[in-house]
């Protein structure tokens, strides 16, 4: 778990690749490569380069205001943002215990989320990567490419993403903006008509969730050299686990394992976050790097996310995702996969169980019940952590007596994963980009590690006209000698100096 | 009555500017209503599009995209769009509307409906910002280019103002596309 790679010793005499901004991941992130003059890494950096001052623009708002108000942070995930807050905003009404016809509304809502997001994510981001190979024509490269050349493939993708936003919908009122889930319970019952619908549905999505298991299976099984090493970087990793070590996606306490699958804590309760995970600042980058405060910067840095949360917990509460849980731990020899390509296996093992807790939240008795709020001892303090799609997800709030928010804290699941994805693209520019022409598909390598833990990192600025990619050859006096960029249409400019 | 006529407004209320399409899309509605005409209107609000938005344009016979840009002309720019036949990598998890087009081509097998985009200069796109002083005068302009358009929907109406505007400021459109979409003749899909 070092930092090799990190900081070169002579920077100014190296030359300079800039992978300006990754693509296919959410928000502004740049990577820079140093090599020196035989062409050797020595420097690999994954720059964050937006600032977003979350916390500053939820102070001063009314409480009840949050659980809307943070769904505009991420324009991906807005509904994890919206039950954290709605979580640790439960503890400030005083609502210890949800009535369970809330409860599982909002498990509904999260699981559909869960759903819809794993799906954009393997069948948009990274099944182009997956089917048609790391250096393939770029142009191809999509999920147009994919619908050519697997057309039910495609379509696929896109109904598992429109029944999640279905789920989405009729738990949280609207497709975007819900107010669903509100501190202390929800203020949206279900009605029968709503869940026959989505139980028309349902069977169909959990065949092809399975379907989308056997594939990257599949691929594993072609590639195992590939797979098991690309990018690969040991560490701990951490997620909420819930009753009896089951995966639970939204309410457990929290474990932690070492790169040998140790246990280092396990049920913590998560209100006492802060006592176990410290973040360090970096001058190089907006995005802080958490670490485990009891193992200190260098050895204390985790994996969190679907890779993180199948090897944690001890079962999957759902018969098909289990079954494929198993098969992936024998897979695994029994030791820990640290390999970011495996982010996708276990992912598509996620979106089963999801589809498969979503039937069974359908099929409860407690779903169309009609007690939703619950309140009780006013408290000035509140912690929720959820699941999040990226991984965990920690929201932190402290409110004054005028219904004020006076402290927010938010630890986005992307932050967790910072230093691993800096690891990975080491491992992988050290292992493709060594004294080799840089060409976008040996570039692709290195957004194809980033994209493995599906990051966020930046929320919801959509404007026609941004979104570039600029990479830059800088010789070892600092002067650009070629240059490639990625325009606002994902085409790509190459210019010789 | 189904809906035949399709208006996503594209953004996020809290980051400045961006909040641009999502205003003009609530301000629409609110007309829509008063003159009766909401039935007819599909009315979409996101933050961005992604690809199951692509069924929101089936059994429509027009779609309008709403959006801010931070490089287009003052005040706004109007224009047709295509299709995007070859499909470049994508820089997020997002789709421009010309990709949307082309994931409705191969996932519904049918041609999209002739679709334009309605993009609105934007200044300053920070989280917690309100509009800025700039982007309010643009969205009155563009305001009033929106009732023009839904006045009267159909899309050789458009295509003509969206030429007349070619013609005054030269051609437009993201990624180079020309006013007019290219290849075959489009194809209205049934209704649902």
């Amino acid at each position: 778990m070092s930092y090799q790679l990190e900081t070169a010793a002579h920077p100014t005499r190296l030359r300079r690749i800039a992978i300006d901004t990754v693509s296919r991941v959410e928000g502004h992130g740049k990577v820079t490569i140093l090599l020196d003059d035989r062409n050797q890494v020595r420097q690999v950096r994954l720059h964050i380069v937006e600032f977003r001052g979350f916390e500053r623009f939820i102070q001063g708002r009314p409480y009840w205001e949050v659980p809307v108000m943070v769904q505009r942070l991420c324009g991906i995930c807005p509904v994890s943002h919206h039950l954290a807050a709605s979580k640790a905003l439960d503890a400030v009404v005083g609502a210890t215990r949800l009535t369970p016809t809330a409860e599982a509304i909002r498990r509904l809502m999260h699981y559909g989320q869960i759903l819809q997001s794993h799906a954009l994510h393997f069948y948009y981001l990274c099944a182009p990567d997956l089917l048609f190979g790391f250096d393939s024509d770029v142009s191809r490269r999509n999920i147009v490419g994919i619908a050519a050349a697997h057309p039910e493939t495609a379509k696929r993708g896109v109904l598992l993403r429109k029944f999640g936003q279905e789920v989405i919908r009729i738990t949280a009122g609207k497709r975007v903006h819900g107010s669903g889930a509100i501190p202390g319970g929800v203020n949206k019952a279900i009605t029968a008509e709503e869940r026959r619908l989505l139980l028309e549905d349902i069977y169909r999505i959990i065949g092809w969730s399975r379907d989308a298991v056997h594939m990257i299976k599949t691929l594993h099984a072609q590639n195992p050299a590939l797979y098991n090493s690309f990018g690969i970087c040991r560490s701990n990793t951490m997620s909420l686990i819930g009753t009896d070590g089951t995966l639970d996606f939204y309410h457990g306490s929290l474990r932690a394992r070492d790169g040998n699958g140790g246990i280092l804590f396990d049920g913590v309760d998560y209100r006492d976050y802060a006592q176990l995970i410290q973040e360090e600042v970096k001058p190089w980058s907006y995005m802080k790097f958490p670490f485990f405060t009891a193992l200190g910067k260098e050895n204390g840095w985790y994996k969190v996310g679907p890779l993180a949360r199948i090897q944690n917990c001890d079962c999957i509460p759902t018969p098909l995702a289990e079954a494929e849980r198993r098969e992936f731990v024998d897979y695994c020899g029994g030791m820990p996969m640290h390999a970011p390509l495996a982010y996708h296996w276990t992912r598509m093992i996620e979106m089963l169980h999801a589809a498969e807790t979503i039937k069974d939240l359908l099929h409860g008795e407690d779903i169309l019940g009609s007690e939703l709020v619950v309140s009780g001892q006013r408290s000035p303090e509140g912690v929720g952590v959820i699941e999040a799609p990226r991984g965990t997800l920690i929201h932190h709030y402290r409110v004054d007596e005028d219904d004020l928010v006076t402290m927010c804290n938010l630890i986005v699941s992307t932050t967790h994963n910072n230093q691993a994805m800096n690891e990975a693209i080491r491992h992988v520019a050290r292992r493709y980009l060594q004294g080799r022409e840089v060409t976008e598909g040996l570039l692709n390598h290195i957004e194809v590690a980033i994209r493995c833990f599906d990051p966020c990192l930046s929320c919801a600025t959509h404007a026609l006209g941004q979104m570039p990619l600029a990479v830059e050859l800088l010789d070892a006096e600092g002067a650009l000698v070629h240059s490639l960029s990625r325009n606002d249409d994902g085409r790509l400019d190459a210019a010789a100096l | 009555m189904q809906p035949r006529i399709v208006v996503f407004g594209i953004g996020n209320a809290s980051r400045g500017d961006d909040a641009i399409g999502p205003l003009l899309l609530e301000r629409l509605g609110i007309w829509l209503a008063a003159a009766g005409h909401a039935p007819e209107f599909a009315l979409i609000e996101d933050y961005q599009l992604q690809i199951e938005h692509a069924l929101d344009l089936h059994g429509k016979r027009l779609a309008l995209f709403i959006d801010a840009g931070c490089a287009t002309p003052v005040p706004a720019e109007f224009y047709a769009i295509g299709a995007t036949r070859t499909f470049p990598a994508p820089s997020t998890h997002a789709l421009t509307p010309q990709e949307l087009l082309g994931v409705y081509c191969q996932v519904v097998e049918a041609e999209p409906p002739p679709a334009f985009v309605l993009c609105v200069r934007g200044e300053r796109f920070e989280l917690g910002e309100g509009l800025s002083v700039e982007a309010q005068a643009h969205v009155e302009s563009a305001w009033r280019k929106l009732m023009l358009l839904c006045q009267r929907p159909d899309a050789e109406h458009w295509r003509a103002l969206a030429a007349r505007e070619t013609l005054q400021k030269g051609p437009k459109g993201r990624d180079g596309a020309l006013p007019f979409p290219s290849g075959p003749p489009l194809q209205i899909p049934p209704s649902q």
